[in-house]
């Protein structure tokens, strides 16, 4: 065969640089006369999170409990590698202190859960204690797993053996001496592990108490959500206050009536959480895989119980803001007639669960603006689900616009319609460019002139 | 070395929106399908985003989502006596490539041909006679489908896209405000009519004093946003005025990117391989069965995918092609008139009316792909055609698909093509004028055909298609007819001065016409005048299916997407309800 040098990319594209391409892999079986003939042995992470269970199986109702579990918890968004198998591990979380690599959780005997026991699991979960009596690092968020009842993980456990078998050893944790070593996490665990398991409030509703269950146990919405202190644990009365988490925000989930979750009803939330969207906001970031991989996957009546309690929280504490520059603000306004007003359409009224809307937006007005640097800088996808799988996308406007005119625009959103935020320095947006590496980008390859 | 992979129930060749669509029927029947598409993958935020989709000079002039002619394009002639010469530059009709394909780069009109567009021969011979059918070598036939068949895949197509429109007939009752010479509709529009702006409007209304009947040209440019039944988001349009030869950046123009892939990439048993260009379709010896298919990678690396059918999902060029190369069915031959493949190659006959106004301004810049307020009194056989000496018909569009600046310029006769002269038409005449568009049948003709070509090769060393065509006398008199009937709403619409622009003379690749190629793989009642049975199932090689334009007969005064869709639907209803059980001919010849 003559190759053709000239032809530009040297291999097909078999979808791998996509996240959205899903590719399978296939088996031959024996040839009948009808089609189907040729069966598929592909197992993408939301099949597995979501194909049925046998009834034939002996404890059918635990795995199918455990199957559900695993979506509660978001176990898939950490365990899950990019181009891995899933819940094989191995992706890189960075934490302020260094790269921790998620673990295999399969049932391969060797590099996964497969040897252990029901005791060892409930161990890790509970009490942050691995296979050989090692630390775990809080990376795995067993502060908030040790909520889950002992029920609850004795059917994550049995679910998990079922998985398939992947052998695949994760990369050694990244950590600085003398994070390094694991009995240093003991220290922590003295000092931030929260000594008791959950407890109902007969005060509260039954929703409430799901929710609670479900957001301070295994959904570990505070993991992301409530701010850090110096040491990574959180910080004590500041639960859902919002916090930075890998040049992204995780929002306020407080009743404040600016950034907090005051002007979304029960009902938006739940439907935040099945669709990813909402007619206020649309989940980006990190929160695009926990659309997918957890909460879409849940019930009706789980993800109003989680609405129900995350809609009770005290407000955060408000802020004042000096008002912006009228400079900033009138170029900022011309700015976004001509680069965001095509989807978000004039006076920023968006198309609500399609392409957000701007005015009362609680993610404008985050304390910390980096997530919307970050999306205009990066562009963003909307997380999938099986309701919604219309990967709605922010494109990048890295190449487009300068940092004065991100800063801009940025002040210029988080101050119109409604939205009252600090203005954003031209240095906050060249500082996040230099973390994104998006210093030197031009118009997208794709986007060029052929040759 | 050919590698070859492990087998599969069906392999796609070709993956724009017949690929997308027989992809997600037959994946969601349970099937193991795997599409090769030669062209790149496309995705709205990367390729497209609203920031650079609207550049004229890339996408329009410099091609960035057409096929490379430098690689692969085909022969052109008129007629039998011509050596027929390689196209290296895109002209009359724009080949598509890459994920998507025409999909992304149309203007979203989505139309359904007239009942007796599908029953062009006996209708015609009915009501004119046998010579109105066979004049000037006419060799139109009878699709062997009918409108009333293909009512529910036209309805499951608008669904799909949130086609935006007005029913002019629901269920037999005729509708204000719609087309009311449309086959009976057993459904309103998912979604309404897009705002009509200046120019359309004033062409609606001149046409009414005129006593036709104007109604909204039904669009995938969608006028609210809206939500398919595979839970796909399509967004509002913002009448950027950038759709045909680009990609749209809103997510508001039907695509299979909008519509079908969020939901089709995630099935399990669905790959998608791009850049990977399908050489040919292996048979059997005795040419009943095929086997799979035979396809090289960018790397010049060589595949056989081995497959229980084989879907020819690639545009229409490229379907009968890959037949000629493979031997499936035998060529047409058009001395003889036998044989069937190639044969009854089609287009569009296209003329339009430019308009300009002193007192009116226009702003076309506010446009959109169909955006355009129509009149369907003469299309196909809505209007008497005794003693006009021709038979189909067009539709008239006073439409405004942009302004955009290189393409979109119109100046009144008499100005020259450059120069000062010309900028101070263009500036003077920019925002107040238009141009209403006569989008005209073709019917068939004895000449019109396609095969390979004797003497040009591609870089794979395979014949290039050879297209041999020309406009008929039937197409010439329908246009001039057409053509006036549109100058006569042009004038009731009291302009300045108006311009012809008459399709005259013989068929030239030079200036871009439309992308609308039809047959050469045409579909029928029988294996004696069609390749492929109503089913688009191959008379000869029961497990090849082509879809596309490729199976009309003879072409329609109308877009042919929703067409070749609603075929395409119709054709996996067959496949997925009966030819999964029993893998047979669906009719017996």
């Amino acid at each position: 065969m003559r190759r053709f040098s000239h032809l530009r990319k040297s291999v097909a594209v078999v979808g791998t640089t996509l996240a959205i391409l899903v590719l399978a892999r296939i088996t031959t079986s024996q040839i009948p006369t009808a089609l189907p003939a040729h069966t598929t042995s592909a197992l993408t992470p939301t099949a597995l999170l979501s194909q049925p269970i046998a009834d034939s199986a002996p404890n059918a109702a635990q795995l199918r409990r455990g199957q559900y579990l695993v979506a509660a918890g978001d176990c898939m968004s950490c365990h899950l590698r990019n181009g891995g198998e899933p819940l094989a591990g191995g992706l890189g979380l960075k934490t302020p202190f260094g790269v921790i690599y998620s673990a295999n959780i399969t049932s391969d005997q060797q590099t996964g859960i497969g040897a252990w026991t029901s005791d060892q699991f409930y161990q890790a979960m509970h009490d942050g204690i691995g296979t050989h009596g090692k630390n775990l690092y809080p990376a795995f968020p067993y502060p908030w797993f040790r909520r889950a009842s002992r029920n609850d993980d004795d059917a994550i456990f049995a679910y998990l053996k079922t998985t398939p078998a992947v052998n695949y050893t994760p990369p050694q944790n990244d950590l600085p001496f003398p994070l390094n070593f694991r009995f240093m996490v003991k220290g922590w665990n003295l000092f931030f592990l929260n000594t008791h398991d959950f407890h109902t409030d007969p005060g509260q509703s039954n929703d409430w108490n799901r929710g609670a269950y479900l957001v301070n146990g295994l959904g570990h919405c505070g993991g992301c959500h409530t701010p850090k202190n110096f040491l990574g644990a959180d910080k004590s009365r500041h639960e859902f206050y919002g916090a930075k988490l890998d040049n992204w925000v995780a929002p306020d989930l407080t009743s404040n009536d600016r950034t907090g979750l005051n002007g979304w009803s029960i009902d938006d939330v739940a439907e935040y959480l099945r669709n990813g969207r909402n007619a206020h906001a649309g989940a980006g970031g990190a929160m695009a895989d926990v659309i997918t991989y957890s909460t879409s996957l849940m019930s009706d009546a789980d993800r109003h119980a989680m609405a129900v309690y995350l809609k009770s929280q005290e407000p955060s504490p408000k802020v004042a803001h000096a008002p912006p520059d009228s400079g900033a603000m009138r170029r900022g306004a011309a700015i976004y007639s001509d680069a965001c007003a095509s989807c978000h359409l004039e006076d920023g009224v968006g198309q609500p669960r399609f392409f957000p809307p701007l005015g009362h937006s609680a993610m404008l007005q985050q304390a910390d603006p980096v997530g919307l640097l970050h999306l205009v800088l990066a562009g963003g996808r909307i997380g999938t689900s099986p309701s919604r799988p219309s990967p709605l996308t922010m494109p990048s406007f890295a190449w487009k616009l300068s940092d004065n005119e991100i800063a801009d625009v940025a002040t210029y959103l988080r101050n119109s319609w409604g939205n009252q935020a600090s203005a954003i320095s031209v240095s906050d947006v060249y500082d996040l460019r230099k973390r994104l590496d998006l210093e030197k980008v031009h118009l997208t390859a794709n986007s060029g002139d052929r040759d | 070395m050919t590698t070859t992979l492990k087998p599969v129930d069906a392999v796609l060749v070709g993956f724009g929106w017949t690929g997308a669509i027989m992809g997600q029927q037959l994946c969601d029947a349970g099937m193991n399908v795997v599409a090769l598409e030669r062209g790149p993958w496309r995705d709205t935020p990367t390729d497209f985003a609203t920031g650079f989709a609207q550049d004229e000079l890339r996408y329009m002039w410099r091609h960035h989502l057409f096929q490379n002619v430098t690689y692969d394009t085909l022969t052109i002639r008129n007629n039998t006596n011509q050596e027929a010469l390689p196209m290296r530059h895109l002209g009359a009709f724009l080949l598509g490539t890459g994920v998507g394909s025409g999909g992304v780069h149309w203007n979203g009109q989505i139309w359904r041909f007239l009942p007796s567009d599908f029953m062009t021969k006996s209708h015609n011979q009915q009501r004119y006679g046998k010579k109105a059918v066979s004049d000037y070598d006419l060799t139109v036939q009878d699709w062997g489908v009918t409108y009333e068949q293909l009512e529910p895949y036209y309805d499951q197509f608008d669904k799909l896209c949130g086609t935006s429109g007005k029913a002019g007939n629901l269920n037999g009752k005729i509708q204000p405000g719609g087309n009311p010479f449309e086959g009976p509709r057993s459904n309103e529009y998912p979604t309404p009519p897009m705002i009509q702006t200046y120019a359309p409007t004033l062409f609606g209304k001149a046409a009414a004093e005129l006593g036709r009947h104007p109604f909204p040209h039904p669009t995938g440019n969608l006028s609210e946003p809206y939500i398919n039944p595979l839970g796909a988001q399509l967004g509002a349009c913002t009448y950027c005025g950038f759709c045909e030869k680009f990609g749209c950046g809103n997510y508001s123009k039907a695509s299979p990117q909008t519509t079908l892939l969020p939901y089709l990439m995630a099935k399990p048993n669905f790959t998608l391989k791009t850049e990977c260009e399908v050489l040919r379709v292996k048979l059997t010896a005795d040419r009943k069965r095929a086997t799979g298919v035979t396809y090289v990678n960018s790397a010049g690396e060589e595949f056989f995918q081995p497959a229980e059918m084989v879907i020819l999902s690639a545009y229409v060029l490229q379907n009968v092609r890959l037949m000629l190369l493979s031997g499936i069915g035998k060529p047409y031959d058009p001395k003889t008139g036998e044989g069937v493949v190639g044969k009854n190659y089609a287009y569009q006959t296209m003329s339009s009316v430019n308009v300009f106004f002193d007192d009116k301004i226009l702003n076309p810049f506010i446009g959109a792909g169909a955006l355009a307020t129509v009149i369907d009194d003469f299309n196909g056989d809505n209007f008497d055609h005794s003693g006009l000496g021709f038979i189909g018909g067009a539709y008239i569009a006073g439409m405004v698909t942009g302004g955009r600046p290189i393409e979109m310029i119109y100046t009144p006769e008499g100005t020259p093509d450059w120069g000062l002269e010309w900028k101070h038409a263009a500036a003077k005449n920019y925002l107040r004028s238009f141009s209403i568009s006569v989008h005209g049948s073709c019917m068939s003709h004895r000449g019109n055909y396609l095969d390979l070509d004797p003497t040009y090769r591609d870089i794979y060393g395979r014949p290039m298609l050879r297209m041999t065509f020309d406009f008929t006398e039937n197409e010439h008199k329908m246009s001039d007819y057409l053509t006036d009937r549109a100058a006569e709403v042009a004038r009731a619409m009291n302009p300045r001065e108006i311009k012809l622009n008459r399709r005259k003379g013989s068929f030239s690749i030079v200036p871009y016409q439309t992308t609308h190629n039809t047959g050469g793989a045409i579909m029928g009642e029988s294996p004696k005048d069609s390749v492929v049975n109503q089913y688009l199932q191959s008379w000869d090689v029961s497990n090849v299916f082509s879809l596309g334009s490729g199976a009309f007969p003879q072409n329609a005064g109308y877009n042919p997407t929703g067409t070749v869709a609603a075929l395409t639907y119709h054709a996996a209803h067959e496949i997925t309800t009966r030819y999964l059980k029993n893998p047979a001919p669906l009719v017996q010849s």
